[in-house]
Formats: C-alpha cells, structure tokens, sequence
C-alpha cells in the first residue's frame, strides 16, 4: 500500500489539486464560499484577487475590444506565474479535461490489444489550432477558442450544469481511447500550446539523471509528450521543451531515481 | 556523401515548404468549419442580458462565461446557459416567467462582472446631495410588452396584478381608465408600459395571471419600432426643433418615388 502511494505520488498530488480547485469553483457557486468564485476563464481569489485566464484575454483582445482593468491584471497573474514558475504544468495540476484524457489514455494501456486504431497526428497541429483561435477571434468578433473549448465546457458544466454538453466530452474520450493517444491535449488543445509557448523557460522543471537511469524507458512509454525526453539514457539534462506538462508521470515511474523535478536554476 | 552543399539543402527546403502549405491547407479546412460552427452560435436575438449588459455584439467578444455575475446575484436569478438551451453557451440569460430580474439597488451583477461586459457605469447618475451613485432604474434588460388580446384586464375584468408587483410602479406601468363599451356601464383598467421608465426586470411577467404570461419582456431593440426622422411631433418643442436641420431633398428612393410625381400619376392613369 505504502508502495502504491509513493509510487504514485504526483498522481495523487496532482488530482489533489485538479479536484480541489473544482471543489472551491463549485463550493463558490453552490455555498457562496469565497476562496475561488467564477472559473478558470475568470475568477476571483479570496473575493479579491482577479484571476483570468490568459489565452481568452488574448482572444478577447483580438477580437478588437479590451477588457476592463481586472481582466488584464488578472491575466498578466496566471501568465506570469506559468512563464516564470509553473511552465506548462495548467494542463496536468489544473485543467479538469486532464482526467478524462488520462483516464482514456490509461484505459488505452491497459485494454486488450491496445484497442483501437493509433493514427499518427502532428504535434504542431495544436499551434495552427492557436493561431487560428486569434484569426477567428478577429474576423467573428468572438473569442473563437473560448466557444468550442471542451475544458470551459466540462469546467462550467461541473459548476453551473452540464447540459448536453457531455456529448463534447464524450467526444474528447473516445478520441484519445480509440484514435489518437494524447490525441486532444498532446496534438490539438490551442490552450496546451499557448502555455507550451509561455512556460518555455519556466523555472520548475523536470531534470533526468543518467548515471541512474538503467534505460528502461518506462519514463518516455508513460510520459504524455514523449518528444520533449531525447535525453533519456543520453545525457544528464533538464526538460527543455515548453511542452512538458510538469505532469511528474516520469518521475512515479522511474524506478531508478533517474528523474527529479527541480529548479532549472538549481544543479543537476 | 558527395553532393554539393546546395543540392542538398534544396529538397530539405523544398520539404519544409510542402509541410507548411498542407499545415495552412488543413489550418484553412479547419479554420472554415470552426467558423461555419461558431457563425450559427454567435446570437439570439430574444436573450435577456443582465442588467449593465453592452450591446450584444460587443457583449458576446467581452463575457468570458465566467459566471460571477450569477454567483452574485442573491436571488439566482441569472442562469449560465448550457449547451442544448439555445442560447450563447456560458453566457448569463434570464428567464422572467421563471425567475425575474429583482433590480437590486447595489447592482451586485453588474458590478461582479471583471471584463466589462456588464458596465455599471451605464447605470449611474448623481444622488441629492451630487454623489455619484448606482441607480438600477436606468437599466434596461428589455422593455415589457402587453399582448392586449389575452391580458385579461383589457377584456373587463380586474386584473392588476403586474401593475401592483412593478418596483417602478405608476411609472413604467399605468393603469388607464376607459368606458367599456361592451357593458356600457363598466370601465376597464388596463395596464400600459412606459418605455422611458420600464427596466425589462420581468417581475410583471412572473405575476402575470394567464396561463401564458400576457406582459412579457422582450429586448428593446425587438420590443420597439423606429419612426423614421421625417415624422416630426409638432406639439413637442424639442422634436420641431429637429426640422431646422432636416435637408429638403427626400433620400428615400422607392419604385414609386424613381419618377416624377407627374409622370408617375400619368402613367398610371390617375
Ligand atoms: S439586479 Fe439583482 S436580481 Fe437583478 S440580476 Fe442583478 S443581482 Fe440579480
Ligand atoms: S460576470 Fe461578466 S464576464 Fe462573467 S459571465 Fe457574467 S457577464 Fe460574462
Ligand atoms: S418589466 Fe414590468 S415590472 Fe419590470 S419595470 Fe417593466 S413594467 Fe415594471
């Protein structure tokens, strides 16, 4: 038991904090508590600080208006926090669509014969997919992203009622179970590129150790974005890649003590 | 290998350039079919916004669906739509049979929404003593329309129950006096709205009586008409005025007007 635990200790910590931040939204809403009020498009802390999110703030802005001062200090906070501290880590700590891709992705792994097709997709298609959102956004006047997004609708489906908005995130699961592994959040979510871009040189970060490593490679079979560890069993070196979602998944793995997460600053 | 440099940079090149023509090819595919989805999604046009709301245009590009302003309204009363009830989904609507709009003095929607798509400072005037103040009777969510045909009052029989629940009572909604002439001895009390002072809060809707609410709230833009400028009301000062800079030439063009008066009557055999 004590080994499951350790072994699965980002896990753990990681839907710790995915259904805590949910739990508070639909606390606010249900209970009136003020620890996070609104959702991830737009909330505020303790009642007072704002909180926004920064690819609909970017959306919005295309779209030829601007948001009121709120908003824009709201949206330089999370950015800031991302690019500086957290890198990608909103998809894995706390995006809610993340459960649901994992739990396909999981089920993947574990079903006969890996069930369903594996069509290869690009990777980069999530980045088209943002620099649409922005053309979108301009031309329709709307912010284009914000009204199709799965996660916004799973998120405010979970606080203010769902609907028929299942349907989406049905879609979503069966897409990543039977057609694309990581399909939706390794190749097409625009927000998981946004924060790929802004998180680049973030300072957490998750850092491989050679000298441990005994090249197994459960790290890059379980790891949602293989392409960000070249260095596996290579060389000793941080994750460069803005696309590694600090999910940690490498390091529950790792029986070696070949992965750490740390500060890139920090030494190896 | 053997070949010069520049030969085999070329079908690198040339590859790099074919990847990124199928990315834009397959960007525009799926750029057309996101907008051809969020086209038929953009607007409703009978959706009732909170109070403070911007035009609906500009409402849609600001709200960012994060439903403070529901979470801030004490009676529930604004609902996040969902997928499936026909509205912009995520946005806040209101549904006054069900749950009206109560005009809260302190505004609280309005003044929870961050991203100024709800702008209290549409609603604000001065108080007695010159203090700037919030006044939710300048609000505007619709405009109460009356269906004279099923409203029960306008049959004869009393019925005043949207007028008494009115918070703007004796001036959104009146009650006219007239003879009725079915009876020849009785009168009807009939409720009238006044666009100038109802707020669309919805609340007469909820009361109504009927089966179907026969006072309802629409937007104002789908409540009311426009009389064109040339119309002028001669008894009011301010609407003559307008005539002072009224041009004489007649912009309209319409079939009839295309000829002359004279052609036109002749050719016509009037
Ligand atoms: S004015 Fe009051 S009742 Fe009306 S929507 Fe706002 S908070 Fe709700
Ligand atoms: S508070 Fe403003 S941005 Fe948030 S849902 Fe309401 S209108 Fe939209
Ligand atoms: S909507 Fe009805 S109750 Fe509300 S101000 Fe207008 S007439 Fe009065």
């Amino acid at each position: 038991m004590k080994d499951l635990v350790v072994r699965n200790r980002y896990l753990i910590l990681r839907r710790f904090s995915q259904i805590s931040i949910l739990a508070f939204f639909i606390g606010a809403n249900r209970y009136g508590w003020k620890v996070l009020k609104g959702n991830l498009s737009n909330s505020r802390l303790f009642d007072t600080v704002p909180l926004t999110d920064p690819f609909a703030l970017l959306q919005l802005t295309a779209t030829g208006n601007i948001a009121s001062r709120e908003a824009l200090i709201g949206g330089a906070l999370i950015f800031v926090f991302f690019a500086v501290v957290g890198g990608r880590a909103f998809c894995s700590w706390v995006c809610p669509l993340n459960m649901i891709t994992d739990l396909a992705n999981r089920l993947r792994r574990v079903l006969p014969a890996k069930a369903g097709i594996s069509l290869r997709m690009d990777r980069n298609v999530r980045y088209w997919a943002a620099g649409l959102a922005f053309v979108l956004s301009a031309v329709l006047g709307i912010a284009a992203f914000e009204w199709i997004s799965p996660i916004s609708i799973l998120h405010r489906g979970l606080i203010f009622g769902m609907g028929a908005g299942w349907t989406a995130i049905v879609a979503v699961f069966l897409f990543d179970l039977l057609l694309v592994p990581h399909g939706f959040c390794g190749h097409v979510c625009p927000l998981g590129a946004f924060y790929s871009l802004a998180g680049k040189f973030s300072f957490i970060r998750v850092r491989h150790l050679k000298d441990n490593c005994t090249q197994c490679m459960q790290c890059i079979e379980h790891c949602p974005e293989q392409q960000v560890l070249p260095m596996v069993g290579i060389a000793s070196s941080f994750v460069t890649s803005g696309e590694c979602t600090n999910c940690a998944k490498c390091i529950d793995v790792c029986r070696d003590h070949a992965m750490k997460l740390g500060f890139r600053t920090g030494k190896l | 290998m053997t070949a010069p440099e520049g030969s085999e940079k070329m079908p690198e090149r040339r590859q790099f350039l074919a990847d990124l023509l199928r990315g834009a090819g397959a960007a525009a595919v799926g750029g057309l079919a996101w907008a051809g989805f969020l086209d038929g999604k953009k607007a409703y046009p009978t959706v009732l916004r909170p109070p403070g709301a911007v035009k609906e245009e500009k409402f849609l590009a600001l709200c960012t669906k994060c439903g403070l302003c529901a979470e801030a309204c004490p009676y529930k009363a604004l609902v996040i739509a969902k997928p499936g009830d026909e509205r912009p989904v995520g946005t806040p609507y209101f549904t006054m049979r069900e749950n009206p709009c109560r005009m809260c003095r302190d505004i609280p929607c309005a003044v929870a929404c961050p991203t100024g798509a709800l702008d209290s400072s549409l609603m604000r005037d001065k108080d007695e003593q010159g203090r700037d103040k919030l006044n939710i009777n300048l609000a505007k969510v619709g405009l109460a329309v009356i269906d004279r045909e099923t409203c029960i009052a306008y049959w004869g029989i009393q019925c005043d129950a949207c007028y008494r629940v009115c918070p703007v009572i004796d001036k959104a909604l009146t009650v006219e006096k007239t003879v009725n002439d079915r009876t020849g001895k009785h009168a009807i009390l009939a409720p009238v709205v006044h666009s100038e002072h109802c707020t669309g809060c919805g609340v007469c809707e909820r009361a109504c009586v009927t089966k179907k609410a026969s006072i309802f709230v629409l937007p104002v833009h789908i409540a009311m008409g426009e009389s064109s400028d040339r119309y002028v009301r001669g008894w009011d000062e301010k609407d003559e005025q307008r005539i002072e800079d009224v041009s004489e030439e007649t912009k309209t063009v319409t079939p009839r007007s295309e000829k002359s008066a004279l052609e036109y009557l002749n050719k016509d055999g009037f």
